[in-house]
């Protein structure tokens, strides 16, 4: 069968019910540009979405050489044909007539048009005078969580051993150096432990801060089709916003935001007192369940129940969802990863799942998510403020280890303190230390925490800015270089979904004008620069994604991340295949730790650990001592009280997020038709009851105002949590008169103008939800209804207030159900 | 007035003071964003710390004093935020930086030997009282010192060889 379904109004599309252990039927969606034919399409490329970390597999069809349309591929476990509208739509982008052909150069304080070889020769000079006069230190690279694996890596080898410089981070460390740190807190190293195959047999689903219903909107569909089959799951749903999750959920707890630690500990305190816990799972594989146990002692829920302002009977609800099923998957987002105590808080999920022996097998797993489409790479490639391959650079062992895959000696690769992460390194940036930064694939000028604050630095004289993208963003507009990118299906390379699944994403057409990929830019520059190994061969010695590749599995043999049994050609033949992959799990890996827990031991671990309050770093000794026989560790923590709390002057707390149509700062998603007209324009959410006491209504112009700055968004009036205000991120200045910023006219339009600059000292990951503000009327509304969708949690509380979005015909994607699963068996990755 | 007494009281002296330059650090370094914050909570353990020192003093015989407030001095606390914004875009401050970070470890140290003290002399004089006292609270005191000393080891290597 197939017909036509209106993707923007329905974004999770048609259901296929399923019961409860049993494979998730196949739906195929396919999105074709309008006037072109299904048999109009010359060739069907493999790829995979790179607008969110769920690792949509899909195939990109071709017509005379230009991208037409989409289709999802049933082949595939991660999403079994099914995309969400960001996959259906979001490719249009790649042909949107401003994307950048030429280099740009900073003369006479305007950026002008120049050649590759001017361009790159000005980006190697500097690198070259900065390391002559003020050494390595002067030099920091802030990439993202959207390029592939191949580039990642090349710009971890040429960074760390090329330059010999700590200041590498992706903008990662925005959205998923929270999951990293949690699971090497607790298991010592890096690793996804569960797989969205969990979702088909799992009883219980508990979901911390997690929107998946909008962040991974192919496996809500998932839970959705699981909702109407046998046997369906239950819901625990924390978010203080009414979220599709929420509606769904069996108990839905909306806390005051920057409270997490005191949820988690009450509910780990039920846990015990109950003895809903697995005792000989404790006993084989965890350390630490004593202190554990008398940290959350007096933890009642009476107690939380005043911190967090939920009732405390809905907290005992909550308790026994999760401490009485059989089978228990619970996942994390960015509600626990960008607020107050953000590690402490994911690590209290893990000891839950922990002490209830809800690990490593079927049904009972856990997902430390991310946000990016390719997070993952940037973790285990080594840019994102960690050495490549889960390496622990305390470990001289580790080091030495990387240095020979590299052939460089051991004191080429810096690793007398941590990598530096992104925070700190615009810090160096702003007291003038770091005088060249190279931002790829990102947007600091609208993703970063306080705002004017960003744009300060970056307009900095000093500071030699070099930014590689796919259009002229708020942050590209502030360079003094201006590379221009290829995107995904204009290049080939493999990307990492949140589940550990690896995709190859195929070169479908030609770049634009003068665009290049990643890999060959960084590449060049190597090049340039000369970089040699120890044995004056060059360092980098591969020239092409496959061979980089090659390169990579190399590095990452007989690590947690071990990629040696993958190849272009298995990928291809294939689909998506989860890491590790090697001779002895050919076929890849469902689940970690499914016997015992195997990255842990202090020789092996890829950190010794930090201190939850202080991030202060432990040494290898403390860490013998502790956990000598590499079992998890169960870390407690207390609560303490926000940094930044409502106040008279700033009586709201304030919160930012996301919404199912958009990916970060929209420089893609605003560039597609059906997705921006979703979505065109930033909003303000608030209370029914707040907008009631201040007399403020559906369509109003507000101001929000925090210690940092302003924006201005038109009021949509929801069930979110009283005394909390929503603003989506996602909006900046490249489609106003402002540019790069607020001025000239525009009002502040980012989220971020507001936010605080205070950082997790453990994960070094930005608080961006835990904010105060206030907020103030600009002018009553005309009649129009706020630009927020109807669809998602940004729903009026009064169904009537605003027209259901919708994207009409220009929005149709087709679906057909094929008779069977095609290939493979349910577990595993083939 | 015997040793544990005067040990208390010079404790009570050092926890006071710690807790003290923890603020004037946090506020001194407004924009190294990390060391305001986490040096402003971890006031808060040497302020409990002041505060449960006074209840033991008391029940000992000695009256020692509350803790100070969040920010003890205002018109200083606010020149210090002023001078901190001020040079926001100078490298120089990363040196003071270092020796601010240094202070508050040599100072957490000096408590965490009296923290020692007290608990031998608990020991010795089998008073469990002092005991639960020193464990609760000296684990936290070593914390500090472990966070200064993260601090100085991430730090340094950046500010000693930009300037």
């Amino acid at each position: 069968m197939e017909d036509a379904t209106d993707r923007i109004a329905r974004p999770w599309g048609p259901r296929v019910p399923y019961g409860r252990h049993e494979t998730w039927p196949a739906r195929v969606d396919t999105f074709l540009a309008d006037g072109v034919e299904p048999g109009a399409v010359q060739r069907w490329v493999q790829s995979a979405s790179i607008l969110h970390s769920d690792g949509d597999a899909m195939d990109i069809a071709v017509a005379d050489g230009r991208m037409v349309g989409v289709r999802g591929r049933d082949v595939d476990r991660v999403n079994r044909g099914r995309l969400g509208p960001k996959d259906l739509f979001g490719w249009q982008a790649n042909a949107s007539r401003d994307r950048l052909t030429r280099p740009l150069v900073r003369r006479d304080g305007r950026l002008t048009e120049t050649d590759w070889d001017t361009a790159m020769g000005l980006v190697a000079a500097r690198s070259r005078a900065l390391l002559d006069e003020r050494g390595p230190g002067s030099i920091g690279f802030y990439t993202t969580g959207q390029l592939f694996l191949e580039e990642y890596y090349t710009l971890t080898v040429l960074a760390r051993a090329g330059i010999g410089t700590h200041h590498l981070d992706g903008n990662t460390r925005l959205c998923t150096s929270t999951a990293a740190e949690a699971l090497k807190e607790t298991f010592g190293c890096d690793g996804q432990p569960g797989s969205y195959d969990d979702f088909d047999h799992a009883d219980v689903i508990a979901l911390f801060g997690h929107n998946i219903a909008e962040t991974q909107p192919v496996q809500w569909m998932r839970l959705l089709d699981r909702f109407e089959g046998a046997d369906p799951p239950r819901l625990l749903c924390v978010d203080p916003r009414p979220t599709r999750v929420a509606e769904r959920a069996a108990v839905h707890l909306a806390p005051r935001v920057g409270t997490n630690v005191a949820l988690l500990n009450a509910l780990l305190h039920e846990t015990i007192r109950h003895e809903r816990i697995d005792r000989d799972f404790i006993a084989a594989h965890t350390v630490g369940f004593d202190e554990l146990a008398a940290r959350v002692a007096d933890c009642t829920p009476k107690w939380a129940a005043r911190i967090c302002d939920v009732p405390a009977a809905r907290i005992e609800e909550a308790a026994e969802l999760v401490g009485t099923t059989d089978a228990l998957v619970s996942t994390v987002l960015q509600g626990v990863y960008q607020s107050h105590q953000a590690t402490a808080a994911a690590v209290q999920v893990n000891n839950l799942h922990l002490i209830r022996g809800m690990l490593g097998r079927p049904g009972a797993g856990l997902l430390q998510m991310n946000g990016q489409p390719t997070a993952q790479n940037t973790r285990e490639c080594g840019a994102n403020g960690d050495l490549p391959g889960f390496r622990n650079w305390q470990n001289d062992a580790h080091v030495a280890d990387l240095a020979a895959v590299w052939n460089v000696e051991p004191e080429t690769v810096p690793h007398f303190a941590p990598p530096t992460h992104a925070m700190q390194i615009f810090r160096y940036a702003e007291q003038g230390s770091l005088r060249m930064l190279w931002i790829s694939g990102t947007n600091p000028a609208v993703s970063m925490p306080e705002l004017s604050r960003i744009r300060t630095i970056l307009a900095q004289e000093r500071l030699f800015t070099v930014v590689q993208d796919l259009y002229l963003t708020e942050t590209a507009q502030l360079a003094d270089v201006v590379l221009p990118a290829a995107t995904w299906g204009e290049k080939t390379g493999t990307l990492t979904n949140a589940d550990r699944t690896v995709h190859l994403s195929e070169k479908a057409v030609e770049p634009p004008g003068e665009a290049r990929p990643d890999l060959d830019i960084f590449l060049d520059y190597a090049r340039r620069m000369d970089f040699r190994d120890k044995d004056g061969g060059p360092l980098i010695t591969w020239d092409g994604p496959e061979s980089a590749f090659e390169a990579w599995k190399r590095c990452s043999a007989g690590r947690p991340c071990d990629y040696t049994g993958l190849s272009y050609a298995l990928l291809r033949d294939t689909s998506g295949i989860q890491w590790p992959c090697d001779a002895r799990n050919p076929e890849g890996t469902a689940r970690l730790y499914t016997d015992g827990i195997s990255w842990a031991h202090p020789d092996v671990c890829e950190s010794y650990g930090k201190d939850l309050v202080t991030g202060a770093a432990q040494e290898v000794v403390e860490y013998r001592s502790l956990n000598p026989d590499g079992r998890a560790m169960l870390k407690a923590a207390a609560y303490l009280p926000p940094h930044e709390e409502p106040d008279d002057e700033y009586p709201f707390q304030l919160t930012t997020g996301r919404t199912v149509y958009h990916f970060h700062t929209r420089t893609k998603t605003g560039r597609a038709p059906q997705l921006n007209d979703a979505a065109p324009d930033v909003w303000v959410e608030i209370s029914t009851g707040d907008a009631e006491r201040l007399g403020l209504g559906e369509g109003d112009l507000v101001e929000v105002t925090s210690r940092r700055g302003a924006l201005r968004g038109r009021l949509r009036v929801t069930r979110i949590r009283p005394g909390l205000l929503f603003v989506p991120f996602h909006y900046g200045y490249w489609d106003t008169d402002g540019g790069s910023g607020p001025g000239r006219g525009t009002p502040g339009r980012a989220a971020n103008e507001t936010t605080v600059t205070d950082w997790d000292p453990v994960s070094k990951q930005p608080l961006f939800k835990t904010a105060a503000a206030a907020l103030t009327l600009v002018e009553r509304g005309d009649g129009r209804p706020s630009p927020a969708p109807t669809t998602t949690a940004s729903a009026p509380a009064d169904p009537g207030a605003a027209p259901p979005t919708s994207g009409g015909p220009a929005a149709h994607a087709t679906r057909r159900e094929p008779a069977g699963f095609p290939h493979g068996h349910e577990e595993g990755a083939r | 007035m015997n040793g544990i007494t005067l040990t208390l009281r010079t404790l009570h002296r050092g926890e006071r003071r710690l807790a003290h330059d923890l603020v004037t650090v946090a506020e001194r370094h407004r924009t190294e964003h990390e060391v305001h914050h986490v040096a402003t909570d971890l006031s808060a353990w040497s302020r409990e710390h002041v505060r449960r020192l006074a209840e033991t003093g008391a029940e000992h015989g000695v009256t020692l004093g509350d803790p100070p407030g969040h920010s003890p001095d205002g018109v200083l606390a606010t020149l210090r935020k002023k001078a901190s914004e001020a040079v926001v875009h100078r490298p120089e401050p990363g040196l003071l930086l270092l020796r601010d970070l240094r202070e508050l470890h040599l100072a957490a140290a000096e408590n965490s030997l009296h923290w020692e003290m007290l608990a031998q002399a608990a020991q010795a004089s089998r008073d469990s009282g002092l005991l639960a006292l020193v464990s609760s609270c000296h684990p936290r005191t070593l914390r500090q010192m472990r966070w200064t000393n993260t601090m100085v080891k991430n730090l340094s290597p950046q500010i000693l060889t930009s300037l």
